[in-house]
């Protein structure tokens, strides 16, 4: 073990912290993309709770900084990028942390086969731009 | 109370992803290139949320209560959809593009970056588009998934 890889644990370690504090004490799901798409459409009253989240979850970043961050697509990539990102996410029901956190700590079959599929579809992107072909192409 | 715990829960899970690094866009490209240079970290950064998230959500789905003994719903476990494989496959398309979903996007857009901002404007243009799929007159909020 790296110390990276001790990092990347420890990371992880919170994060399912995060995932059970919010499931034990208001009973929700820590699925960033459904927590994000309802608080845009207006958080208030019993609602709140996403605006607390969603600060808590940015403020440590903006508290601590963000380290060395090097994107690999332009803006307007990144748009549309986001753009797949924000569809997907809303159409499959979920995101890494609904599905591929939360879902398959529940031992959610619906969520194994999203979190497949998604990291499958991601994989198979990756290869054709960085490899510039088809993997049974090569 | 409900916003305080929500609060505490986010700066874990944010302090959580800043840890691992999952904001880093190439960390995560390195991760998902499998031909390549294969980063295992990312595994390591599941692995470790899912087994600590594990036993409260085995408490939560036996007991059907949250630890202040509110009724508490999951979601179904078993539904499989056209709806999931295809939705799942468009997020992971977007996903190895940027190498950013949508928790570290919201991270990223502290450092105050056009990149970051035209991602995470993105996927809000993304969630509005997702609508036309829904049925007409139906406005339900969707779960928090």
């Amino acid at each position: 073990m790296t110390p990276d890889l001790w990092s990347s644990l420890a990371g992880g370690l919170l994060i399912g912290a995060g995932a059970a504090t919010l499931l034990l004490f208001n009973g929700r799901i820590a699925g960033i993309s459904g927590i994000l798409d309802n608080a845009v459409r207006g958080a208030f009253g019993t609602q709140a709770w996403r605006i607390g989240f969603l600060l808590g979850l940015v403020a440590p970043a903006a508290a601590y900084g963000l380290g060395a961050i090097q994107f690999a697509q332009s803006a307007p990539a990144l748009a549309l990028a986001g753009l797949l990102v924000g569809f997907g996410t809303r159409v499959g029901s979920g995101c890494t942390s609904g599905h591929g956190v939360c879902g398959l700590a529940n031992w959610s079959l619906r969520s194994l086969l999203a979190t497949l599929t998604f990291m499958v579809s991601a994989a198979l992107v990756v290869f054709i731009v960085r490899h510039g072909a088809l993997p049974w192409h090569s | 109370m409900a916003f305080l715990t929500a609060l505490i829960a986010g700066v874990l899970f944010g302090t959580g992803l800043l840890l691992s690094r999952m904001c880093d866009p190439q960390r995560v490209l390195a991760f998902l290139d499998v031909a390549g240079q294969w980063n295992p970290a990312l595994a390591f950064t599941m692995g470790g949320a899912v087994l600590v998230a594990m036993p409260a959500f085995c408490f939560v789905r036996k007991r059907h209560v949250d630890l202040l003994g509110v009724a508490t719903t999951l979601p179904d476990r078993f539904k499989i959809t056209v709806r999931l494989f295809c939705g799942s496959a468009i997020f992971g398309i977007g996903w190895g593009l940027s190498g950013i979903c949508p928790g570290p996007g919201l991270l990223l857009v502290t450092g105050g970056t056009t990149q970051s901002v035209v991602f995470v404007a993105g996927i809000v243009a993304g969630f509005f588009l997702s609508g036309v799929l829904d049925e007409p007159g139906k406005t339900v909020a969707k779960p928090a998934s």
